[in-house]
């Protein structure tokens, strides 16, 4: 999960990271009053998940709360990069002297951390690592080790810093890399890190990620997250693992490779019938129980956009026979709500009495096709019609 | 031969007398595995009738280990306490780990790797979020169905654990020295590249099917690997060319970042290293079946 900047600035504070104060705000009005809170010049920054702020004009100065709250009226509603500005962050003004960058994030390649550090800082960092690449340090950090106040010095010294400057950074990348392991985040990134005029070192841009499988060891307060799609936001109440698509197909499998390489084929099989693509993905995983299977056919039939529906199981743990019975009956369950085209394949562990029983049942949305190819084909047929 | 795992391995359950670990305990006892003990540090002492086996549980690997030879772990504790299983492993020296644990904190698997590397690599640890390893007719050490298929010339190895037993299944005419499912997780013990060093050196193996997915490089360095190193034929497959950019599909670590871990550049690494590659599992398998018939 990526954080919003206000996010990572109040995570960032409560690490002991230096920071200016900043406020959110929602409303024009909400925009004066935090500004007249602050004091001073104030910079109005939009708050969305996406690069290049600055030029897309969501990020403005003002030097009162009234122009703060003019300003604000024109950056609310901004569309950048797709992402619609709803909020915005009031921070308090800074005196800048010099921008650096420093970020520690998870280096899945090399299996450690890796922290990158560069005296040059406040441009976009891929820019840097181009354009001046020897100006970019690149630190592993360990990942037992981490990085205490020897190891920051080190690494401010191959980021360019001189002396003074580094003993000023150092202790703030120790507790940036704090935030980094307190916080369980697969990226910690400051840009720019500056040094103001009154020689203060403040960290003024943060973008943070955290890792989704460490929430259950976290307590955090109530988080503003990612608006879902409707069908996302549903799928996720009853704890389903489901991606949204633009699509025709809508496709249930178990194991995630097993229902990315479904989506694959049945992208394929659409070229022959009319462009037609996958709707979603949606991994039921191990146990494909009755409740689990009508729980998935449930968001996927609620998408408007699903014409026909592929059920691509392989019986590894779960025999085949429990997943047609749960095909069976969910289509029980959903009754009148079912309305759509069903081709199922399913193999492996049982698989004959698992289409015996689908045979029995014989509703007549269901199609069984015994390999996955000709499944794929058939879901794509059905969505073109 | 078969690699990493054969009918010498003697194999204990870290978390066995949890439900998953029992019940796939009973399944690897019935799939022929030789599963000689449980490690449970609350349960140390009690004996567990497993299919008509006494099982013994012990409150450390290294106990474990002393008492009954292990060399083989399969951990199936929850995802808070996996970190510390497989330290534990790591600490006894244990030769082979296999982490099945799906959702572990990546933190805790990147220090549970730094730690096994600081300790010299003395177990090779397969996973997390695997299915684990199955050397047909000798061994099977994780979840994977041990009757897909039987022994065989090809190894298999693979980050998704329902790709790999459909293609045990596609290719269970010709059967497989081992399946080995290295895990969806961004931080893994063992990679491809690691895979296929040892079915290179394994006799047994004649031929290499690779399965690969979106995120990270491990396909990308997998393949300058092969062009370097392997002279045994491998086809590969790519999963998630139709995953869209910055969404998690199911695996942690299948994620397309920006332009970094597509398939299609998996795809072209592989083709740059002469490597076959699949549109569909089953194109893989008929690829390699043309392939096993010119042996």
């Amino acid at each position: 999960m990526d954080l919003f900047e206000y996010q990572a600035r109040d995570m960032f504070e409560a690490h002991g990271v230096p920071v200016l104060q900043g406020l959110i705000a929602d409303t024009p009005a909400e925009v004066e009053a935090a500004a007249a809170k602050i004091g001073g010049v104030v910079v109005v920054k939009a708050q969305v998940k996406a690069g290049g702020r600055g030029k897309a004009g969501g990020v403005k100065v003002a030097k009162s709360p009234a122009e703060a709250k003019e300003l604000s009226e024109k950056i609310f509603g901004l569309n950048i990069k797709d992402h619609i500005v709803k909020r915005v962050m009031v921070a308090q003004g800074a005196s800048i002297a010099k921008e650096f960058y420093f970020s520690v994030l998870l280096d899945r390649s090399n299996r450690t951390f890796l922290s990158l550090c560069s005296v040059e800082g406040g441009m976009e960092i891929e820019q840097l690592a181009e354009e001046r690449p020897e100006a970019l340090a690149k630190v592993p950090v360990s990942a037992t080790k981490g990085i205490d106040l020897a190891e920051a010095l080190s690494i401010a010294k191959k980021g360019g810093f001189d002396d003074e400057t580094a003993a000023k950074v150092a202790p703030v990348f120790v507790k940036l890399y704090d935030v980094f392991v307190k916080e369980d985040a697969t990226l910690v990134e400051v840009n720019p890190l500056v040094l103001t005029t009154d020689g203060e070192i403040i960290a003024l841009d943060g973008k943070v990620s955290l890792d989704d499988n460490a929430e259950f060891r976290h307590e955090r307060e109530e988080m503003e997250r990612d608006q879902l799609n409707p069908l996302e936001a549903k799928a996720k109440a009853m704890d389903l693992n489901y991606v949204k698509l633009d699509g025709e197909v809508g496709i249930i499998g178990n194991g995630a490779g097993l229902v990315m390489s479904t989506l694959d084929v049945v992208a394929y099989a659409g070229e022959k019938h009319g462009g037609v693509k996958p709707a979603n993905f949606l991994d039921i995983g191990g146990g494909a129980s009755a409740e689990v299977m009508a729980a998935g056919l449930d968001v996927i039939l609620n998408d408007p956009q699903v014409k026909s529906v592929f059920v691509n199981v392989f019986g590894g743990i779960t025999a085949c026979d429990a997943v047609a019975n749960g095909i069976v009956g969910a289509l029980k369950t959903l009754g009148d709500k079912a309305t759509k085209p069903l081709v199922v394949r399913l193999d492996g562990n049982n698989v004959l009495e698992g289409r015996y029983i689908l045979e029995q049942d014989a509703h007549p949305l269901v199609t069984v096709v015994d390999t996955m190819d000709e499944a794929a084909d058939k879901a794509a047929e059905l969505a073109n019609r | 031969m078969a690699i990493f795992l054969d009918e010498n391995s003697r194999i204990i359950v870290q978390g066995m007398t949890g439900a998953e670990g029992m019940k796939h305990t009973r399944r690897m006892l019935l799939g022929g595995s030789n599963i000689v003990g449980g490690v449970n540090p609350r349960k140390a002492g009690e004996v567990v009738d497993v299919e008509g086996k006494h099982l013994p549980v012990f409150g450390t690997v290294a106990e474990a280990m002393k008492a009954t030879g292990a060399n083989v772990s399969v951990i199936f504790v929850p995802p808070a306490f996996a970190k510390a299983a497989m330290i534990e492993a790591i600490d006894a020296e244990i030769p082979l780990a296999v982490a099945i644990t799906e959702g572990i904190p990546v933190h805790d698997s990147a220090v549970a790797w730094a730690y096994n590397v600081e300790k010299g690599l003395k177990t090779r640890l397969i996973g997390p979020n695997c299915p684990g390893i199955i050397s047909p007719g000798k061994s099977n050490a994780g979840i994977t169905p041990s009757d897909i298929t039987g022994p065989g010339p090809i190894g298999l190895v693979s980050k998704s654990g329902t790709l790999t037993y459909q293609m045990m299944f596609e290719l269970r005419d010709i059967g497989m020295s081992t399946a080995i499912g290295i895990g969806g997780d961004p931080v893994i013990g063992t990679t491809h590249i690691d895979a296929l060093a040892a079915f290179e050196a394994d006799p047994e193996t004649k031929a290499i099917v690779l399965i690969g997915e979106i995120g990270g490089d491990s396909e990308e360095k997998a393949a300058a690997y092969i062009k370097a190193h392997v002279t045994k034929p491998v086809v590969a497959y790519v999963a998630g060319f139709t995953a869209p950019e910055g969404k998690t599909m199911g695996h942690a670590g299948a994620i397309v970042s920006g332009s970094a871990g597509t398939a299609q550049a998996k795809k072209e690494a592989f083709e740059a290293a002469g490597v076959k590659v699949g549109k569909t599992p089953s194109e893989t398998a008929a690829l390699m079946r043309e392939v096993y018939k010119s042996l």
